[in-house]
């Protein structure tokens, strides 16, 4: 059975028939062909696949696409600018090193901005404890907390 | 995952019919327990009664003597909630421990609930505080929800509307969380409400239960030191790869002297 369903990716008006138990990842990666949302895990514990729901951080991997119905989906690929311009917190990440292999890195990214929304003056205590769901394999998370300390910086001066 | 069937009714008469006249119906809130069980297949539903768009499921009301929380208020919405970090500030950072941002933003209060997960954090609120835990049909009180371990009084059918808190002079939450999923290895939820105290124990047993022993002590001396000496036996304790059933007869007494500690402040 399949169920037809709209919302707005990345500011675009979607639609498509998916199946009840399609993953919102699944919809964005493999109907829409945006594989920045990334998939590390089965449990939804490592937020590989964060994504905003309208302007919130949600793990789209822990989501049906049918529960998206009429929302405001916004992905990695929808934070830079037309002409390709980083976003704040892109650019603070490539500054800072924030990533090796990048596999974390779009959820990271995703949730970094959530974080910036939420806690404009977060330390980096307060940044360690909100990557609760957040794995990195690769950094040791030192250079991923400086890029969204950095990042948020340039979030609250670009207002 | 297996297939299913998706529902989105518009009033809780209509889910609740719904859940029941499937072959296995179950209600989606959050999903935040569903889908990764779902992904697993440790749940196989035939079909999915999302709650999201039934009204009046969700918010926060605050009356002279109780907190009032909708079954589909988000873990979120409780802990940056000023009412409820003003009532039952000991509510709003137990919300705000669940987790991580990502999975506060979708669950709910009455998955939470529901579940009666035996690691979970707000069943052990709904015991300390002596909630109500108010469905479509009828309220059951906190003593008799909880039955075993993912077991609740509920029926097939029944939905959860809101949780009643009952406001007390003074409690806290402390909990020993496994550090990759934040759930309790061990919680302790104390809540004082004149001469009486509640201490709701999660993460330990099957389900969340009272520890009667320490709530008479602490009625005679409201400090840690009271609960310093009473110990749990560990014969029906949980024991998995995270902590044998010993370590958590230890934590139990560990956390609630913190929680004590914490209220009595
Ligand atoms: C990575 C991760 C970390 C987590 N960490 C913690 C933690 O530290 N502490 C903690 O306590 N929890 C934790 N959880 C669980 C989380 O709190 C869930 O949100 C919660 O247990 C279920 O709520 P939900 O709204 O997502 O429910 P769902 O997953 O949608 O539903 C859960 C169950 O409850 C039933 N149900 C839902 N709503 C109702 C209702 N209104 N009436 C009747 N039945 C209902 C459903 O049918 C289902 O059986 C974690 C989850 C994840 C994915
Ligand atoms: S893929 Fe979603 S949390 Fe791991
Ligand atoms: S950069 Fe490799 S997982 Fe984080």
């Amino acid at each position: 059975m399949s169920i037809e369903v709209s919302m707005k990716v990345n500011g675009k008006p979607v639609s498509a028939e998916v199946e009840p138990r399609t993953l919102l990842v699944q919809y964005l990666r493999e109907h829409l062909g945006l594989t920045g949302t990334h998939v590390g895990c089965d449990t939804s514990q490592c937020g590989c696949c964060n994504i905003h729901l309208n302007g919130e951080s949600i793990k789209s991997c822990t989501i049906f696409a049918i529960q998206c119905q009429g929302q405001d989906v916004l992905t990695i690929e929808g934070l830079a600018e037309e002409d390709g311009t980083l976003h704040p917190m892109q650019q603070a990440f490539w500054e800072h090193h924030g990533l090796q292999c990048g596999f974390c890195t779009p959820g990271m990214v995703m949730v970094a901005c959530d974080i910036a929304r939420r806690l404009p003056d977060a330390d980096e205590k307060t940044i360690r404890h909100e990557l609760e769901g957040n794995i990195c394999r690769c950094t040791g998370y030192q250079h991923i907390v400086e890029a969204i300390e950095s990042g948020i910086k340039a979030m609250n001066a670009r207002g | 995952m297996y297939e299913f069937n998706y529902h989105r009714p518009k009033t809780l008469d209509e889910a609740s019919r719904t859940t029941k006249e499937a072959e296995d119906g179950q209600v989606l809130a959050g999903g935040m327990t569903m889908i990764p069980s779902m992904k697993l297949r440790l749940a196989s539903p035939s079909d999915l009664v999302d709650l999201a768009d039934i009204d009046g499921l969700k918010g926060i009301t605050i009356g002279p003597d109780t907190v009032t929380i909708g079954a589909m208020t988000r873990h979120h919405d409780v802990h940056t909630s000023p009412d409820v970090q003003k009532a039952i500030p000991a509510l709003a950072a137990l919300a705000g421990g669940i987790g991580d941002p990502s999975v506060r933003h979708r669950g709910t209060i009455g998955g939470s609930v529901a579940n009666s997960d035996p690691a979970a954090d707000y069943p052990a609120a709904v015991l300390g505080l002596d909630a109500t835990v108010e469905t479509n049909t009828r309220k059951i009180a906190a003593d008799d929800f909880f039955t075993g371990l993912f077991e609740t009084a509920l029926e097939s059918g029944e939905i959860i509307t809101a949780v009643h808190f009952k406001i007390p002079d003074a409690a806290a939450y402390m909990k020993f969380p496994q550090p990759a999923s934040g759930f309790a290895m061990v919680g302790a939820f104390v809540a004082k409400f004149g001469g009486e105290f509640r201490l709701a124990v999660t993460g330990a047993k099957d389900c969340v239960f009272r520890m009667t022993e320490m709530e008479q002590a602490l009625a005679a001396n409201f400090s840690a030191d009271a609960v310093a000496e009473i110990t749990i036996a560990e014969d029906d304790l949980l024991a998995d790869i995270h902590c044998g059933a010993d370590y958590r007869a230890h934590l139990v007494t560990v956390m609630a002297k913190r929680a004590v500690a914490l209220a009595a402040g």
